[in-house]
């Protein structure tokens, strides 16, 4: 085909760049899909122990994305000195394999979050959402009062079902659950099962009572919950120092 | 003038727009069609060297620059080129230039780190920096901390003890300190007459017929915690309240007795509880030796 062809029509430009740019994409991204490595396996006593969010904390993911919260925080630690010096262990691929979409981002107004699970106490949480300059007198951030407002959690095993269609390892049936019992333990199991996920979110809520009112569940509850299981679920001190370079 | 000097020296691509508008067809610069030929050069060469090529359910690891490392336990591991060694060798090499003072801080007592000028300006500088990033956003940046939230690391007063090993331990594991509320318990007036004995007890009160009265229930509801004495026991963290010390109750901020006395209400009914995070899973030991030493200088440490 001439070039003069293809410069003179749109249709042909279009459908022609497209695979041109796609090329690239596909052979960066597909292979990995086919590599062993590309996702670490990450189990203690033969159990996985990166689960998926509990239904709790997943209303709280769902919080963290309808209030922008990425536009300022990443969550990925690159490997870099500076960055493990101060976040902690860089991220592994397995962190962050249930999250859709993914929150790794590149753009740190603030700090990046991904270990900022367990840091800071739930009271602290509350006050810094609340208003930030509480705690943090040259914080730039801007206060989240209205999360105090109850969380709405009735659709919440249809979150998980849209989750689990995207392979997110929820259960409904009793083999899926069997499954989850064989793959992270009974507890977890309980805590991904799709037909419970109403009564574990309210227990949850309660025994965790995030945000210091036990009288509601508030938005708050499932923020805090999310924020304070962020890069809890790997401990790093099991494994040898070089035992996740060696999936690279 | 210009259309006929175009004309003649470089190609259009033959079509005209609007009559006049045409588009030229150069060919490209010499210089920029070798800098090309030199990137194809430079990304075969990459190949060879670098993990690139996806080779059914596993990939190219190139070959020619391994990474050596030593590991934290000693260990020499030697890899593939990829970030994550990378990682651990600039780790591993940062460690071995610090270990001349970390080694020395490690084996040093706490009391020699305070006496040895070198070692005291090292782990002052690496503190300053561990505390911002992990502390400062309770205790704020100069260690002041919050009346109420967080206590205040520079003053003489301690909730858990301001030895150095009281200090480290408060680090290492975290503490929660736990001041029950009494609403159920106590009438609104026994609460009152409490939290004017309790002013009293730091020389602030202003009403000695209740404080007299506050007395024995405080014998009765408060002494198990805060002792007899009312100083505070560092087994559990409760405050001592014969100091003019508030951790908790902004006493000082209050103008008036009365304003005094309805902040300790408050808390006497609904109670508090604070978490210190523990960090030993966050932080190495060198770190909390460090930070420990620097807590106990900033002031009041005993
Ligand atoms: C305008 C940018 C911005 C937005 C939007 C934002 N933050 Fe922040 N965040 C910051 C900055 C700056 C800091 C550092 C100062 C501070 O601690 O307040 C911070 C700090 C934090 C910290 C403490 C991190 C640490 O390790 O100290 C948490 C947790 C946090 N933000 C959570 C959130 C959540 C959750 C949301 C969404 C509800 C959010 N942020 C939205 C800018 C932002
Ligand atoms: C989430 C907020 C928070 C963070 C972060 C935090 N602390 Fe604390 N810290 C507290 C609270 C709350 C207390 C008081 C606990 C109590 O009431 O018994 C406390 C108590 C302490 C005490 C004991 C004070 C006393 O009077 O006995 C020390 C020492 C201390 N913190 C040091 C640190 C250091 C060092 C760091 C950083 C590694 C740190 N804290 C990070 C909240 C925090
Ligand atoms: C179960 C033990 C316990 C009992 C009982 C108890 N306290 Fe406390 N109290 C504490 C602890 C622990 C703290 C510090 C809490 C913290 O740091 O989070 C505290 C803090 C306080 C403070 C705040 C001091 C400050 O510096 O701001 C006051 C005032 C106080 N208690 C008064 C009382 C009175 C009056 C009673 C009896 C009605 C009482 N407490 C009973 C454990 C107790």
């Amino acid at each position: 085909m001439k070039h003069e062809t293809i410069e003179t029509n749109v249709g042909w430009l279009i459908v022609l760049t497209l695979i041109v740019i796609s090329i690239g994409g596909l052979v960066e991204i597909v292979p990995l899909y086919f590599i062993d490595d590309t996702i670490e396996t990450v189990q203690v006593d033969g159990k996985d122990t990166i689960r998926p969010y509990t239904s709790l904390e997943l209303r709280g993911r769902d919080i963290y994305q309808r209030e922008g919260c990425y536009t300022c925080h990443s969550q990925m630690i690159r490997p870099f000195r500076d960055e493990d010096m101060r976040y902690g262990h860089y991220s592994l691929a397995a962190e962050s394999q249930f999250d859709h979409p993914f929150q790794w981002g590149s753009k740190r107004t603030g700090p990046d979050l991904a270990r900022v699970g367990k840091k800071y106490s739930n009271e602290w949480h509350v006050q810094h959402m609340m208003n930030p300059r509480d705690v943090v007198p040259q914080s730039i951030m801007p206060g989240y009062p209205w999360l105090m407002q109850s969380l709405h959690y009735k659709d919440v095993a249809d979150r998980m079902r849209a989750l689990k269609m995207v392979g997110v390892p929820y259960s409904e049936t009793q083999a899926e659950f069997d499954a989850n019992v064989e793959r992270y333990g009974k507890d977890v199991a309980d805590k991904l099962n799709i037909n419970s996920a109403m009564d574990n979110l309210i227990s949850q809520a309660q025994a965790g009572n995030y945000d210091g009112n036990k009288n509601d569940i508030t938005e708050m509850d499932a923020l805090v919950a999310y924020l304070q299981v962020l890069g809890t679920m790997v401990d790093f001190s099991k494994f040898d120092e070089g035992h996740f370079a060696e999936f690279r | 003038m210009s259309k006929d000097k175009t004309q003649q020296t470089v190609q259009t691509t033959g079509h005209a727009w609007d009559g006049d508008l045409q588009e030229f067809n150069n060919p490209l610069p010499s210089w920029w069609l070798w800098a090309f030929y030199a990137t194809v050069i430079f990304a075969i060469v990459y190949w060879v060297l670098y993990p690139t090529w996806p080779v059914g359910n596993t990939y190219t690891k190139g070959v020619g620059n391994d990474i050596t490392y030593t590991t934290t336990d000693g260990k020499e591991v030697t890899s593939h080129w990829n970030t994550r060694s990378l990682l651990l060798k600039d780790l591993a090499d940062a460690r071995a230039e610090q270990a001349k003072y970390v080694e020395q801080l490690k084996a040093a007592s706490y009391s020699d780190i305070a006496k040895d000028e070198e070692k005291s300006a090292f782990a002052y500088s690496m503190a300053k920096v561990l505390f911002a990033d992990n502390c400062a956003a309770c205790h704020q940046a100069g260690g002041n901390g919050v009346i109420g939230p967080y206590p205040n690391l520079l003053d003489d007063a301690w909730l858990w003890g301001g030895t150095f090993e009281k200090i480290e331990e408060t680090i290492r594991n975290g503490h929660v300190g736990n001041m029950p509320g009494f609403k159920g318990q106590l009438s609104a007036r026994e609460i009152d007459n409490l939290a004017e004995y309790v002013l009293s007890l730091s020389g602030q009160g202003s009403d000695a017929t209740k404080a007299q009265k506050g007395k024995p229930l405080f014998s009765s509801n408060c002494a198990v915690c805060h002792g007899q004495d009312a100083k505070g026991q560092i087994l559990m963290g409760s405050a001592n309240l014969t100091d003019s010390i508030w951790t908790i109750v902004n006493v000082p901020a209050a103008a008036t007795p009365e304003a005094k006395r309805a902040a300790i209400v408050n808390l006497l009914k609904t109670g508090k509880s604070r978490q210190m995070p523990a960090w030993k899973d966050r932080l190495s030991d060198t770190e909390i030796k460090i930070l420990t030493f620097y807590v106990h200088e900033l002031g009041g440490g005993q």
